[in-house]
């Protein structure tokens, strides 16, 4: 029963202050719901390469590779079935171009192990289908929307990973236009008394299962950095609630006092408080689930984009409902809720049953904690230190970003204080005299809302000055290293010696492009042959390199790796890469390689095609005049080749760009839904304070200040606010951008790039900080404005 | 005649139907004198106070202040008059925290454009505020709080000085310091002074008093 009035006692408040309740729970779901939809599709995105990597028992099987990445031969898997080995072939590559490639897997389905999910062939047709000359193929029904031209029937089958086409073996070859097999699986369970495989085939190699897969391993970067977003998003919205929860407890301190005077235990008082903050976490979490059910269907689809073309990784476009991510999002809700009301539960505990009945000034003792805050500052600014100098990996580099954020924003509160105590001697009037010295006043009571803000906005900054410098330097590269004026691709081997001649005639210089896919130092790599032509001299932009190393390219001496294998390895110059196991060369060169997630090498085409004669010869760039582009083009169309399959130079550019565009467009939403939370958790404070404030203001309303005019002071106010947080937030993002270009960049991706600033985007986020702070005080503001004149004659009546 | 009222009426709306707080109020106060305004708690002393301010508007009657007729005014014009001709001295002081008291005590005279500095010091120095005024009001016994609410209200030179219980808060000897302070400054400037107030002490020190009594002058 005591229970029950104190409850009521305590929720009256939250039915005085709808808004307040409402702006506490939409905090605490804000939070969630960012980081809930972050969770939602990180899980969603594993779950895929989970799927990738399980298919076909690639994750759970030992396989059989041949070094260097050459096919195995048909000889030899006949060989080790004939010792009696339980091995199943399987060959992989990809088809078709662009947005449409695929993975093709060939395979055997009689020689599969039983638990490797051979696909269901036990319609008559399908059999028949599956071994005849068309060939059938299986595919998740999301790829079979966008399948590459050429191939035969589909069956849409659940259990085959996105991007990935199942067939037989002899279809797959003759897609693949190769002969052999990528590698070998070996069932668990073999016969006795075999000779041993080392015995046997000493040229494979025999490779343990990788139950994460290369595409978990090389998307774990993208993913960190999404979960940090996340956090960063919680953290904001943990400000709003902190501020919410922590303002409610303080103006109900004299409610707690009577309570406690009227006979209510401490521990009861403590207990209701808690459960009360408990049913809120409970609330906001439902709505902070459903919102981060919509953030994560919004966002996928660009995060899946954003894999497939970083990455290659292929991630559904739609949300699937996991109760996993569901329970995790109640979790940190209820351990937001509990960490934001912790310290104000803490201080009713310890409330004296004599303590002032009025209302302790919420700012006032916020004030104290400025200097507390400003040490808590210095200190992870000194762990800042300590993981730039000692730190590496990943994980230091966010660590060290959160920690200096961190810092920066403990900081704000004081250094605000300080720059508006400066300011004080140059007001000349008595308003601006008021104004600044109030406002000064106001620093603690906004301080987390503006700490929110400088996140933000510093995030923003950070990040888009990072994404501006790597599209402005990947723009610039892509100039140069797409020298060529037009690319073609052959459609099949016939047809490309056509290509080939027709360059010949009428193009200035024919440049195949060879490549195949093998594995250098011990991760995925592409191999390019290229010819000896200055093009490449001329237009390839090498990092570092030893003296002529085209030459020595072309000479069939040397190689030159990308960035990314060569950061990655920890290759140097001079030493020897080893591309097979009976072929190594010296490195004379690095170039930068944007956009490309695996490691890349360039040797003499002659080489490549003597060492792999299987390699697909249907590509080809080709330098001309460029007014005769259009001429070549037609040509090439005239001879059968496919239209789609014709690009010049500006238009791969515009593709690439248009690639790089949808990549961040994740990055650019997750930068506006920060601002939009430290957006509310400014309208959210200065809507709570406003209540507060009437007492200050009605004296100078009574001594002659129109409402309106305090309106105005009090817009004026947020302006302030945000173009000096805006001011303090650009120097800090651009610490954040040089951390994330020269420690999380090359961590992440494997390449460094160069810093340039852009003054043009910091003005416009200074726009939108400024309209952010005036749409968060328009609401108070204008009920400043309007408030009747007995509102606040009632600040002077209250004094009774 | 500094300030008229007359017959003013006001009325709020209540529980059963409107409630006459003040009914046909009429009252006048010459320059430089102070006049005591009685009577018990809802008697209506605080709502013509507010009246006479234009803080509140009247429903019925006219105020007239320095021949100028405030009923009517609009909300620009009635906050022209409290910057320039009206000074308020309330019971919880009301100084503005960030200010610091000589900040605080110039204030007002700021914002009406009038700034005597030489009257400031007097006023301070008077009220015996020379020694805090780097202080800020959070620093101050209710007292000195007081005493430069009042100085604030003084330095700003109104026609009408204003006060709500200005002693209210304070014990016995600091409210007689204070109430004699207020009438000799106000006399000293030739402002008038209506000071609403529930004690005889105080009123007495005051040139005359009135007592309102269910919204009328007794």
């Amino acid at each position: 029963m005591m229970t029950r009035v104190v409850l009521q006692a305590l929720l009256s408040h939250w039915w005085r202050r709808p808004l307040q309740l409402v702006t506490l729970l939409f905090g605490l779901a804000l939070a969630t719901g960012l980081w809930t939809g972050v969770q939602a599709i990180n899980q969603e995105a594993r779950s895929s390469y989970d799927a990738a990597a399980q298919a076909l028992g690639q994750g759970d099987f030992d396989r059989l590779v041949a070094q260097g990445g050459a096919l195995i031969q048909r000889q030899t898997f006949v060989d080790l079935r004939r010792a009696g080995w339980l091995v199943s072939p399987v060959i992989e590559g990809r088809y078709g171009r662009g947005e449409d490639r695929v993975t093709v897997i060939g395979l055997d389905p009689f020689t599969l192990p039983p638990s490797a999910g051979a696909p269901d062939l036990s319609d008559d047709n399908d059999l028949a289908q599956w071994f005849s000359d068309d060939g059938l193929i299986f595919v998740h029904p999301e790829t079979q929307a966008a399948l590459p031209d050429g191939l035969p029937r589909a069956i849409p089958n659940l259990s085959v990973a996105i991007g990935e086409v199942v067939t037989d073996v002899t279809t797959a070859w003759r897609l693949l236009e190769v002969d052999g097999f990528s590698h070998l699986i070996i069932a668990p369970q073999q016969p006795i008394g075999l000779t041993p495989l080392d015995d046997l085939i000493p040229s494979l190699e025999r490779v343990r299962p990788d139950p994460a897969g290369d595409i978990a391993q090389l998307t774990r970067s993208f993913h960190l950095n999404l979960t940090a977003f996340g956090l960063l998003s919680f953290a904001v919205g943990l400000f709003i609630v902190h501020a919410a929860i922590g303002l409610a407890f303080e103006q109900r301190r004299g409610m707690f006092r009577t309570l406690r005077a009227l006979g209510v235990s401490t521990r009861r008082l403590v207990a209701v408080l808690a459960g009360e903050t408990l049913v809120l976490a409970i609330l906001a979490g439902l709505l902070g689930i459903g919102l981060g059910y919509l953030v994560a269907a919004t966002l996928l689809p660009g995060v899946a984009a954003t894999l497939r073309g970083l990455y290659g990784a292929a991630v559904p476009g739609t949300l699937s409902l996991d109760p996993a991510w569901a329970l995790s999002g109640f979790g940190i809700a209820l351990a937001g809720a509990a960490a934001a009301a912790g310290q104000s539960l803490w201080q009713v505990a310890k409330l004296p049953i004599l303590a002032p009945a009025k209302p302790r000034a919420w700012a006032m003792a916020m004030d104290r904690s400025q200097t507390r805050l400003a040490l808590a500052a210095l200190v992870l600014f000194a762990v800042t230190v300590v993981l730039l100098i000692f730190g590496s990996g990943l994980v230091a580099g966010f660590l060290l970003l959160g920690a200096f954020l961190l810092g920066a924003a403990f900081l704000l509160p004081w250094v605000l204080s300080r720059l508006l105590r400066l300011a004080a001697p140059l007001a000349r009037g008595p308003i601006t005299q008021w104004a600044l010295a109030d406002t000064r006043q106001q620093v603690p009571g906004l301080s987390l809302a503006l700490m929110a803000l400088l996140l933000a906005l510093a995030t923003n900054i950070g990040v888009g000055t990072m994404v501006s410098s790597f599209r402005l330097t990947f723009a610039g590269w892509l100039d140069q290293r797409l020298a060529s004026e037009i690319y073609v691709t052959a459609r099949d081997s016939q047809q490309s010696e056509d290509v080939r001649a027709l360059l010949e005639g009428q193009a200035d210089a024919v440049l195949p492009i060879r490549s195949t896919d093998i594995r250098l130092e011990g991760q995925p790599a592409q191999l390019f042959g290229v010819v000896d032509h200055p093009t490449y001299e001329q237009g390839w932009p090498l990092i570092t390199a030893l003296d002529t190393p085209w030459a020595q390219v072309a000479s069939g001496q040397a190689v030159l790796i990308n960035e990314q294998l060569w950061r990655r390895a920890d290759l140097t110059l001079g030493s020897e890469l080893a591309l097979t196991a009976d072929w190594a060369l010296p490195i004379v060169g690095v170039y930068s390689d944007y956009g490309n997630p695996e490691g890349q090498a360039i040797v003499a085409q002659a080489e490549l095609l003597q060492r792999f004669p299987d390699v697909s010869t249907l590509g080809y760039a080709a330098r001309t005049d460029p007014a005769q582009v259009e001429a070549l083009r037609a040509a090439l169309i005239d001879i059968g080749v496919p239209a789609g399959n014709i690009l010049n130079q500006a238009e791969v550019k515009t593709f690439s760009l248009d690639v790089f565009d949808r990549t961040f467009l994740v990055t650019a939403a997750l930068n506006v839904l920060t601002l939009g939370v430290a957006a509310f958790a400014m309208l959210a404070s200065l809507t709570t304070l406003a209540g507060l404030r009437l007492p200050q203001l009605a004296p100078l309303w009574a001594m002659g200040l129109t409402r309106r005019h305090l309106a105005l002071v009090e817009l004026a106010r947020a302006v302030l606010f945000a173009a000096i947080t805006w001011a303090l937030a650009v120097p800090l993002g651009l610490i954040l951008a040089w951390v994330l270009l020269a420690v999380v960049n090359v961590e992440a991706f494997g390449w460094r790039l160069p810093m340039f600033p852009f003054p043009f985007d910091w003005a416009r986020l200074a726009i939108w900080a400024i309209v952010a702070a005036l749409l968060a005080a328009a609401l108070p503001a204008y009920r400043l404005a309007r408030i009747a004149p007995a509102q606040l004659i009632k600040v002077f009546a209250d004094e009774r | 005649m500094l300030l008229t009222v007359d017959a003013v009426t006001k009325t709020y709306p209540g529980d059963t139907g409107p409630l006459t707080v003040l009914d046909a109020v009429s009252l006048s106060l010459s320059a430089g004198e102070s006049l005591a305004l009685m009577g018990e708690s809802g008697s209506g002393k605080s709502t013509l106070l507010h009246l006479v301010g234009g803080l509140d508007t009247a429903d019925a009657g006219t105020i007239t202040l320095n021949g100028t007729v405030i009923t009517g005014l609009d909300d620009r014009a009635l906050a022209e008059l409290r910057r320039t001709q009206i000074g308020v001295v309330f019971q919880q002081f009301n100084l503005i925290p960030s200010l610091t008291v000589v900040q605080n005590l110039a204030f007002h005279a700021r914002l009406a454009g009038r700034l005597d500095e030489t009257w400031v010091n007097t006023v301070s120095e008077r009220l015996g505020l020379t020694t805090v005024g780097a202080r800020y009001p959070e620093q101050l016994s209710g007292g000195q709080q007081q005493r430069v609410a009042i100085g604030r209200a003084i330095a700003a030179k109104p026609a009408l000085l204003l006060a709500d219980e200005p002693t209210g808060n304070l014990d016995e000897d600091t409210a007689d310091t204070v109430m004699s302070l207020l009438v000799d400054l106000t006399k000293e400037a030739n402002t008038g002074l209506l000071v609403v107030t529930h004690s005889q002490a105080r009123a007495a020190a005051l040139d005359r008093h009135l007592t309102l009594s269910k919204g009328s002058l007794a």
